[in-house]
């Protein structure tokens, strides 16, 4: 208890930059889900509709998803030296493929009598994908965003281990120094963070589950 | 090859690493295995059970690894001991649920015939549940393989040892000298060929008990990589 204490007054002073790693958490997380969104959903969209295509890169990223995050975070370390960048894209890295896997999931899954449908009405391309078929494949598409929201935020932890900061920059601190406070001041912040994150986004996933 | 070649010659060095890491997972898969093959059978026959248990388990899960690890510093100190409790953790969620998934889809018809034919509860579990049930069990054993020697790699910064070790000097160390980055490469080469390797070994095994069939796939790796949906 007394522990709990003293990492609540090294989190409240100032000088310990608790509020300034919460805030480089969560753009470092931020911004590495918004590129792997930008990369993968167009990806899985693209490849969608070409079959031969679809299992290639399919199967390509279900091998990246063998090779553990905290490698991907240390292969880029040579050639992008140790920081913030290097850490944002190897995060992005990871979060690529469950966005990409579950919007051709999410596509497939629409049943093809509604897009001929849409088609026999006179819809362009982009009017049918935006009016019918990402509507459809919304909830298989928010699933794959929570698993990657709560891969990301946990995976960011690992960040300061190649010095990207974040609040694993306490744990790592509070490891170093022996000092169970500093430890928890960056512990129980992250796994309230990626708790809060998973309820919230498994909460919306089920109410566009009800709607769809 | 330059990448390769700290890997030989200092193979001395690295070889007691790579035996911690090895000894690090296979002690938790074994106690994981132990607690959810049980666990997994009894949330089959106690369905009112499954909705909490799997929850609580999945919280667990979702705690990012050196939180879990940094959490178990303050009770038990460092060294080998949190980081097998945590690494057991992370595997509990995975094994119970395909455990469980794959007793709950066996058909009962299956079953009803086998005890129409005189099947005492025993025999029915090990010659038609267990069987039916393996392909789903194997398939979470190889998740979970994979995400212990990934995992077991950050038990180093708990000082549990193991591959990660070699990662950790690297980085202490000035990045700039080239010893550094080979060692690095010497790391992360020897994890990533063991996840590799594993996955190769556990997906033969799973080729040979059956692959699941279509109603099961939601209990397969992929699926559950991809919906995550327990």
């Amino acid at each position: 208890m007394n522990t709990l204490v003293e990492a609540l007054q090294y989190a409240l002073n100032p000088n310990n930059n608790f509020l300034g790693e919460l805030a480089t958490h969560l753009e470092l997380s931020g911004l590495a889900l918004l590129a792997a969104a930008i990369i993968g959903v167009p990806l899985g969209i693209f490849v969608s509709r070409y079959d031969t295509l679809e299992r290639l890169v399919i199967n390509a990223t279900g091998f990246l998803r063998v090779v553990p995050s905290i490698v991907v975070l240390f292969l880029l370390l040579p050639s992008q030296g140790i920081g913030f960048k290097p850490a944002a894209i190897a995060l992005t890295v990871l979060a690529i493929p469950p966005l990409l896997i579950n919007t051709d999931a999410g596509m497939k899954g629409v049943d093809p009598a509604i897009i001929e449908a849409g088609k026999g009405m006179g819809m362009s391309y982009w009017r049918l994908l935006r009016v019918v078929q990402l509507p459809l494949a919304m909830p298989v598409m928010i699933a794959g965003l929570r698993i990657a929201t709560v891969e990301v935020i946990a995976s960011a932890t690992l960040a300061t281990l190649i010095g990207g900061g974040g609040l694993g920059y306490f744990i790592a601190a509070g490891l170093t120094l022996l000092r169970n406070d500093i430890l928890l001041v960056g512990a129980l912040p992250v796994a309230i963070l990626t708790f809060t994150t998973e309820l919230l986004l498994t909460g919306l996933q089920r109410r566009l589950n009800v709607r769809g | 090859m330059i990448l390769t070649k700290y890997l030989f010659e200092h193979w001395e060095s690295i070889q007691p690493r790579l035996l911690e890491h090895i000894t690090l997972s296979a002690i938790s898969l074994s106690i994981a295995l132990v607690i959810s093959l049980p666990l997994g059978l009894l949330l089959n026959r106690l369905p009112r059970l499954a909705g909490p248990v799997t929850i609580f388990l999945n919280m667990i899960y979702t705690i990012p690894s050196l939180a879990l690890f940094a959490l178990l510093v303050p009770l038990m100190g460092i060294g080998t001991q949190p980081a097998i409790i945590a690494l057991t953790g992370y595997s509990l969620f995975i094994l119970v649920r395909n455990t469980m998934v794959g007793f709950n889809s066996v058909d009962p018809a299956v079953i009803e015939a086998a005890r129409g034919m005189g099947m005492s509860n025993a025999q029915v579990l090990w010659r038609i549940e267990v069987p039916l049930a393996l392909p789903v069990i194997v398939a979470g054993m190889r998740i979970a393989t994979l995400s212990t020697i990934g995992l077991a790699t950050i038990a180093a910064w708990i000082g549990a040892g193991g591959l990660g070790q070699l990662l950790k000097d690297a980085v202490n160390a000035n990045m700039d000298l080239a010893i550094n980055q080979s060692k690095l490469y010497a790391g992360l080469i020897c994890i990533g060929a063991m996840a590799v390797a594993s996955d190769l070994v556990l997906r033969l095994i799973e080729r040979q008990v059956g692959a699941p069939s279509a109603s099961r796939r939601l209990a397969t790796p992929r699926a559950a990589a991809q919906a995550k949906e327990a």
